[in-house]
């Protein structure tokens, strides 16, 4: 919808004789998000208040997550039934209500909000959409600019994260919102009315209540609204066996001399590293690390690309990986508390693998593994017999210890066919990035992130190395250009942004 | 079972003289049905319609008492054929559907009861589902009423207005022997007011009355000649009757001040919308009080010429404001002022967008212009006066990404058509043809599957030209709900294809309900319903209309079967269609049904197996494929906080009902081993609490074991 309203005309509604005037409310949910709650509550108050109100949606799809409107209209009881809109008109719409950020901004868009008139009660949290979903990187919408055109279009933002704010309260956004709408003062109705309207609908009232009553603080700006957790990866606890303990000083020390802006994440890769194998495979890492640092210089972009890329092309996910991480302690711990396990409770936990042929002759030794890969005959034999998805019970003894004895191969990883070939790309591309490094280190640094587009399994997999194929041999193309880093991130953003490649295939074209 | 219980709402129904009724508009009209002595009730689910269905189907105790006979007919043709009980016996009866596509299906039985007439009054109350909120193709109803001649009523959107238009509307039907269709729009449906009940009338006659004493009457029946004679009593006798009925009833209604020199013509549900424009306008109060002489026509067709002119007479411009295209009312009025030789100005369409609906701003705009250049006078100074200049709002078309509707969390049709989008994968593309219902959004991204949607259970009908010469070439893939199925699809699309050897694969999706209407009962329904038959087996109405090649899958969540069962049907050597039935409970309608029993079960100390997924984050590498054969509301992505990773994480919400679709897919597309299922027990047997604390001991002496010989950060 456009948002072109004629401009010669000042389009406000008119009061009644005694003052009495219409308040328009419209509230946009997406489906399950309980708008239909939120506006039989809202009904209520009004009524409660001596109001007439009149409600109106489009139901049916509602449920099925699209993006939905409701509408509300009230108007002071002088006896006498007022005419009401069946729906929101740009340009005179009173209160908004969103429930996810983006539905504010659709509403911004709509002309639902109006400078100097409309009231925005939005929540700021996000719902991806499927479409940022499915993006191979990143493809989340970021909010800022939509926080911006609310602060510009408004007449008044009350704007903070009512969805957390519900959860923490064990209750649904729809309490939240309410309680967002009692606090921005934009009905003329008392806090009482509204809890009265909660109790009367009698099913799970106090959380409901909780929730309503934090955000209506938070929305008079008496309590602290939720601020958006940056999540924080938990800080790992080390412990070192005594037999370790020297290898691991060394690293540490090596680590030390390395330039302070990249010794944050190289002492994250390390950990990395060293947990993934062992103090010597950290060892690796170092060297590869400290070939770039001599070549870099301040602010040492280089060097933290690479302690950063390194550490994720040596700790690729093989069996052994996944299978270690599998059987952890601290995993089955983050799995209880995830799906929340009582202590008069069991967990029954199964794991989904499909270990295919490559999976399976890449993890055997060097030798046996090349020999096993070219034999046609144990290929159909292994996909008739084994090539299929395995429901592994870990918390059994029988299926946690097949996982088991796969991690404890661990020691052995070097000598396996998965690591050789692993080895080989890695070296390929990291002497590749050193010899760049020496005339253009701004390129160099690319070329490390450039391994940001190696991920997933199987297939995916497959696909990852061949994406990244692709990126790297715009390599000849861009040589000697002053702009080349500049288009090698340009490359890989697009790569990153469709599954399907055509956004590459484009900027692959443009470069010529 | 409906998606929600209308026990509340049946109470309603029950409501006797002077007390108030507050509830849904259709819920209204389906109050004022009994009100007006109603015999029969019959139709078919849809938006916006579908509780009146919904209600009656829980309302069975009441329609017994007051002898009406509810049926939830197999089709909108069905409902309309069901009115030919009001051929020849006084009965009252209503019929309901969605609209456009509802009366499209029920043309050819319109046709045939408008021809004969009636003498009991029949309603067809029209669910009009134009505009925003729409899920169909955007036509008017209007052009049904005017080839048929059977008359239309579109009341102000209010319930009381509604309620006696119901009234009136079997009134006029039997005044004129023609049926009546009352059109309401979306937001009528579904706007919450209030109104004033009257006593529910046992009607004069019931069909078992009719059914003991029958009658037939030759000149009703549609056979020349009597057909040349139909036509001739709709323009002598029934269309004279029905203007008499209209004008002496005051069917539409006048407001405002008939001296002025200009006047709007507006039809009844868009009544309120023009009003909230004069008001904005300062031309109106709130309550409509208003000097400008508006005409607003409750009945738009027919069209009552003496009173139209008599509302032209004297004016220097008149405003139709009409909605949708063509507009025929205008072209009529037109028309009459022209034949009249009236020197009124007629306006509408030309300030006024030719179709779409009638937004607040559009019929504001719309006005503004109509006052500005034939009444400039009436637009007060204020109004006309310059905006202060308001500040430029950014532009944020670009950056906001669509949100349509899609499958619900645990939905039964997702493997579906993840396994279809991995059969392509493997095997390329294909042409595939949807069908309506909720599969239907298979079109929507992450599956971008389907080419075509051709009508209601005409999935397969509409895949039927593509036969392909070389046996072994591509064969076309069509989807069909089981609701699709029922409605219309054994016959147009299965039959066809086993009668034309088409060698098509046609997959039926059967989630046990007509669900995308809200989870009404259908034939192959598994529900016991005291009403109804239900347990009626699809695969065998398939064999039965002669397919050789079916398939049954029982769980579609095993995506990898179901991927191997279209392919061996694509790869099928067998003449003729290829059919699976692909049957899983509607989620939606299972939480609802199932939730309940379970909390019980747990609160009486049973064990209870309660299953959720979750996705291992360190195992994760964030490339989404699984994503990208889901879009489960449940299954998102999230940030890891971890500085050595780009991109966010998958990750599975508390709203995960456990379905198994993410581990299946990344089973049989082979994607990762992040996902795992875990099943939380409640109320564990003793036993099975001792094992899992025996297991649970020797797993972290294994654990400290392993972690004693290396560094571990934990």
């Amino acid at each position: 919808m456009s948002l072109t309203k004629n401009p010669q005309i000042v389009a406000r509604r008119s009061p009644g004789a005694d003052g009495e005037h219409i308040i328009t409310l419209a509230a946009l949910a997406v489906g399950g998000q309980g708008g239909g709650v939120l506006t039989n509550w809202i009904t209520a108050v009004a009524e409660m208040n001596g109001y007439n109100a009149q409600s109106t949606s489009v139901a049916g799809v509602a449920q099925r997550t699209g993006a939905t409107i409701y509408y509300i209209e009230m108007c002071r009881d002088t006896g006498r039934k007022p005419v009401f809109a069946l729906s929101p008109s740009e340009g005179d719409v009173d209160i908004l209500i969103a429930a996810e950020l983006m539905e504010a901004g659709r509403a911004i868009t709509r002309g639902f909000v109006t400078p100097s008139r409309t009231t925005v009660i939005a929540s700021t949290h996000r719902i991806p959409a499927v479409k940022e979903k499915v993006a191979p990187g990143d493809g989340r919408v970021d909010g800022k600019a939509v926080l911006e055109a609310m602060g510009i279009a408004a007449d008044h933002v009350v704007a903070f994260d009512m969805e957390t704010l519900a959860k923490e309260a064990g209750s649904v956004i729809s309490s939240s919102m309410l309680g967002g709408l009692a606090g921005s003062g934009a009905l003329p109705f008392t806090k009482e009315s509204y809890e009265d309207a909660i109790k009367a609908s009698g099913r799970g009232v106090e959380a409901s209540l909780r929730a309503f009553n934090r955000a209506y603080d938070c929305a008079t700006g008496k309590e602290e609204a939720p601020q958006p957790v940056n999540p924080q990866k938990a800080l790992s606890v080390l412990t070192v066996p005594a037999k370790l303990q020297r290898q691991w000083d060394a690293l540490q020390k090596r680590l030390s001399n390395l330039p302070q802006d990249a010794q944050e994440l190289a002492a994250l890769g390390l950990k990395k590293v060293v947990d993934y194998q062992d103090p010597a495979y950290g060892a690796e890492y170092l060297d590869r690390v400290e070939r770039i640092a001599v070549l870099d210089a301040a602010p040492f972009t280089m060097t933290q690309r690479a302690a950063k890329y390194v550490s994720r092309a040596m700790c690729y996910d093989d069996l052994l990986r996944v299978a270690d991480l599998k059987t952890r302690r601290t995993r089955l711990e983050r799995v209880k508390d995830e799906v929340s396990v009582k202590d008069d409770q069991v967990l029954m936990l199964t794991e989904y693998f499909h270990p295919r042929f490559e999976e399976f002759v890449t993890t055997m030794p060097r030798r046996l593994g090349r020999r096993l890969s070219k034999s046609k005959r144990f290929k159909s034999f292994y996909t008739r017999h084994f090539d299929k998805g395995r429901r592994i019970r870990t918390d059994r003894l029988g299926g946690y210890l097949m996982l088991y004895m796969v991690s404890a191969l661990r020691p052995w990883r070097r000598s396996l066919l998965r690591h050789e070939s692993e080895m080989e790309h890695v070296s390929v591309w990291f002497d590749k990035v050193v010899e760049i490094a020496s005339n253009d280190r701004a390129l160099a640094a690319e070329l490390l992130a450039n391994y940001r587009l190696i991920k997933g399994y199987s297939d995916t997999h497959a696909r990852g190395l061949s994406t990244f194929a692709r990126v790297m041999g715009a390599l000849e193309l861009l040589h000697g250009r002053n702009d080349a880093a500049d288009w090698m991130r340009r490359l890989r953003e697009a790569a990153l942004s469709d599954e399907k490649g055509e956004a590459l295939d484009g900027a692959l074209k443009t470069i010529a | 079972m409906a998606e929600r219980s209308f026990a509340k709402e049946v109470e309603k129904l029950r409501l006797g003289k002077g007390e108030t009724f507050s509830g849904e508009g259709i819920l209204a009209i389906t109050k004022a049905l009994l009100e007006n002595g109603v015999s029969y009730v019959g139709g078919y689910q849809g938006s916006p319609i579908s509780h009146l269905m919904d209600v009656l189907a829980d309302a069975q105790s009441i329609l017994d008492e007051l002898g009406v006979h509810f049926e939830a007919s197999a089709s909108e043709a069905t409902a309309t054929a069901m009115l030919a009980a009001s051929v020849h016996y006084p009965l009252r009866g209503a019929v309901t559907y969605k609209s456009v596509v509802g009366t499209n299906v029920a043309s050819d039985a319109l046709s045939n009861l408008a021809s004969g007439g009636v003498t009991g009054g029949s309603l067809i109350i029209v669910g009009e589902d134009y505009g925003e909120g729409s899920s169909i193709m955007q036509e008017r109803t209007y052009a049904f009423a005017m080839k048929s001649q059977v008359w239309m009523l579109d009341p102000r959107p209010n319930l009381p207005s509604i309620v006696q238009s119901v009234g009136q509307g079997f009134e006029l039907s039997e005044a004129s022997n023609t049926p009546v269709m009352l059109q309401v729009h979306i937001r009528s449906c579904h706007v919450h007011g209030s109104f004033t009940a009257s006593d529910n009338k046992r009607p004069a006659m019931t069909v078992t009355d009719a059914l003991e004493s029958p009658k037939r009457d030759l000149t009703r029946i549609v056979l020349p000649p009597a057909t040349y004679l139909h036509e001739d009593e709709k323009l002598t006798k029934r269309w004279p009757a029905a203007e008499k009925y209209i004008l002496d009833n005051n069917v539409n209604e006048v407001f405002g001040d008939p001296a002025g020199k200009i006047g709007l013509i507006v039809q009844g549900g868009n009544y309120n919308t023009v009003i909230r424009a004069l008001n904005r306008l300062d031309l109106a109060n709130i309550y409509g009080d208003t000097t400008i002489h508006i005409l607003c026509l409750n009945a738009i067709y027919p069209l009552c010429e003496s009173q139209i002119l008599e509302f032209c007479g004297g004016k220097e411009a008149v405003f139709v404001i009409e909605e949708g295209q063509p507009n025929f009312m205008e072209q009529t009025i037109g028309h009459m002022l022209y034949q009249s030789g009236s020197d009124t100005k007629l306006e509408g369409k030309g300030l006024l967008p030719l179709g779409g609906e009638l937004t607040g701003q559009i019929v504001l705009d719309g006005l503004a212009d109509f006052l500005k250049k034939h009444a400039p006078g009436l637009l007060p100074a204020a109004k006309v006066a310059h905006n202060d200049p308001e500040p430029e709002i950014p532009d944020l078309t670009k950056i906001l990404p669509p949100r349509p509707p899609g499958f619900c969390t645990g939905c039964p049709e997702r493997p579906i058509f993840a396994a279809t989008k991995l059969v392509e994968q493997e095997l390329g593309h294909h042409h595939i043809a949807s069908d309506i219902g909720c599969h239907l959004f298979s079109i929507m991204p992450p599956f971008d599957l389907g080419a075509t949607t051709m009508g209601y259970g005409l999935g397969p009908a509409s895949a039927s030209a593509f036969h392909n010469e070389n046996k072994d070439g591509r064969k076309s893939i069509s989807f069909v709900g089981d609701g699709g199925f029922w409605h219309n699809g054994v016959a147009s699309s299965i039959g066809n294809a086993v009668f034309n050897k088409n060698d098509g694969v046609i997959v039926i999706v059967d989630n046990y309900y007509s669900a995308a209407t809200g989870g009404q009962d259908i034939l192959s329904s598994r529900a016991d319903n005291k009403t109804k038959q239900t347990k009626n087996s699809i695969t065998k109405a398939v064999r039965g209309m002669g397919v050789k090649w079916v398939r049954q899958l029982d769980r579609t969540y095993d995506v990898t079967k179901m991927r191997d069962t279209l392919k061996e049907a694509l790869s099928s050597e067998e003449e003729g269609p290829k059919v699976i039935v692909a049957s899983s409970e509607c989620m939606l309608n299972k939480q609802r049904r199932v939730k309940p029993q379970m909390a019980k079960a747990i609160k009486g100390g049973q064990r209870v197996e309660k299953p959720r997924f979750g996705v291992d984050e360190d195992v994760c590498t964030g490339d989404h494929a699984c994503m990208r054969l889901s879009g489960c509301p449940s299954l998102s992505v999230k940030d890891t906080g971890d500085p050595l990773r780009d991109d966010p994480v998958a990750a599975i919400d508390q709203t995960c009902v456990g379905c198994g679709n993410c581990g299946e897919v990344a089973d049989a597309a082979v994607l990762c081993p992040s996902f795992y299922e875990a099943r939380v027990v409640f109320n564990p047997t003793t036993s099975e609490r001792r094992r899992a604390k025996r297991t649970s001991g020797i797993m972290s002496w294994l654990q400290k074991r392993r972690d004693a010989n290396r560094i571990v950060f934990a």
